[in-house]
């Protein structure tokens, strides 16, 4: 019996310690001045996570913008309330599909390859050379790759909802026949700039920090195995997509949930 | 060199779009405008029931939308709702002083809006007069209750 609870402490203590480490470990390698050097780093990587992360991201928001209007409509059109159409999808999609879905594709095109690449690195002890011969790993490996995710999920969050209302509307205007102009009018009607905006566009932040946090550590912090690079790349993407849906509620209940 | 320039290149408009994106989330999708909503043109209206009638919503005359609802509270004077109008400024001037004001329902469960109907006085309104002659909105409730001790009655 004490032996669990000793157990447990134990656990505790190590959950703490990694927390701690992890910390530590974003606090040293997001600051510190960008340099010209550093600058090329960064744009290497946003070409990586941002640009190529595109594709995957504009497509599926096509797809889901398409989908939300097709269901929509058919639940919409019993009370003569297709108008409402333009507003449902809209709001679904800048107040929580966007952020979330755009995370959690992120999350599994981009974060998996930075833990895996950082753990190949470590793995291999590149990251040891470096700092033998004076370059810090943490301002050449990982800066670049954390600020690269910053910015880009939120770019790819904006290009998500853009396509999506517009799959919106090739469904419900094109296809189904709903009017263009209530299409259009009602959103502009329901949507507000700083509200529906503005807060996805937090919430997309957020994750765009958790998400690349939990990348990036995981990689740096592995087991230098071939198993350990496993391990690590399945972890990323199972903590990073609970973090995200986890917060996601979080975010929502003090945004819109009337905790003013 | 060359692939540098072009991954250069793939960025900047990567951002570019994201950008250009924004702007278009800003514009067409919650409708707001570029120029300052400078000259514009405010009226008060009391009504006694707002019924759902919300901030941001729609002001009409004939249909066309020529202002929005800028803020709604309550008159402790009167107890009634006083809401405040905000219209196109070319409109000042040229509504009369008996215009009336109703708070409508677009279809049967849509939003609600407020219409505005001229008069025929000669005098006009001027920036933050009241209108005095206004329509409440429809309580859907009180219309069954109406309906139903009507036909108890019969």
């Amino acid at each position: 019996m004490i032996a669990r609870i000793m157990g447990l402490g134990r656990r505790g203590c190590d959950l703490l310690e990694s927390l701690g480490r992890a910390g530590i470990f974003v606090a040293q390698s997001a600051v510190g001045v960008p340099s010209r050097e550093g600058w090329h780093l960064w744009l290497r990587q946003m070409h990586f996570v941002g640009v190529l992360s595109l594709a995957i991201v504009l497509v599926s928001g096509l797809f889901i913008g398409m989908v939300l209007a097709l269901q929509g409509y058919t639940l919409l059109v019993d009370f003569g309330a297709e108008q409402a159409l333009g507003q449902m999808v809209a709001l679904s999609l800048l107040r929580e599909l966007a952020p979330v879905v755009a995370a959690l594709l992120f999350a599994g095109r981009a974060g998996s390859a930075l833990t895996a690449e950082i753990g190949l690195m470590k793995a291999t002890e590149q990251l040891s050379s470096m700092e033998m011969i004076g370059v810090d790993p943490l301002r050449r490996v990982v800066a670049p790759r954390l600020w690269a995710g910053f910015v880009a999920l939120p770019l790819l969050t904006i290009g998500f909802s853009v396509v999506g209302i517009y799959g919106g509307y090739l469904v419900g205007v094109e296809w189904l026949g709903v009017f263009e102009g209530s299409y259009w009018g009602n959103m502009q009607a329901s949507v507000e700039f700083v509200g529906d905006i503005g807060n996805g566009m937090v919430k997309s932040l957020v994750f765009a920090v958790v998400v690349t946090w939990i990348a990036v550590f995981q990689g740096y912090d592995l087991v230098p195995t071939s198993e350990g690079i496993s391990r690590a790349t399945t972890r990323t993407v199972v903590y990073s997509s609970l973090a995200v849906l986890g917060l996601d509620f979080v975010l929502t209940a003090v945004m819109f949930g009337g905790l003013s | 060199m060359k692939r540098s320039k072009m991954m250069e290149l793939g960025v900047g408009l990567f951002m570019l779009a994201g950008i250009l994106g924004l702007v278009f989330l800003g514009l067409r999708v919650s409708g707001m405008t570029l120029q300052p909503p400078g000259d514009s043109f405010r009226l008060e209206a009391n009504f006694a029931n707002i019924g759902s009638l919300k901030p941001r919503a729609r002001v009409t005359m004939a249909g066309v939308t020529v202002g929005r609802v800028s803020a709604i509270e309550l008159d402790t004077d009167w107890y009634d709702a006083r809401v405040m109008l905000e219209l196109d400024g070319d409109l000042e001037g040229k509504l009369s002083r008996d215009t009336t004001a109703a708070i409508l329902t677009a279809g049967l469960l849509g939003e609600q809006y407020i219409g505005l109907s001229v008069g025929g006085d000669p005098e006009t309104l001027a920036n933050g007069d009241t209108l005095r002659d206004t329509q409440s909105a429809i309580v859907l409730e009180e219309l069954i209750q109406q309906f139903v001790s009507n036909m108890v009655s019969d």
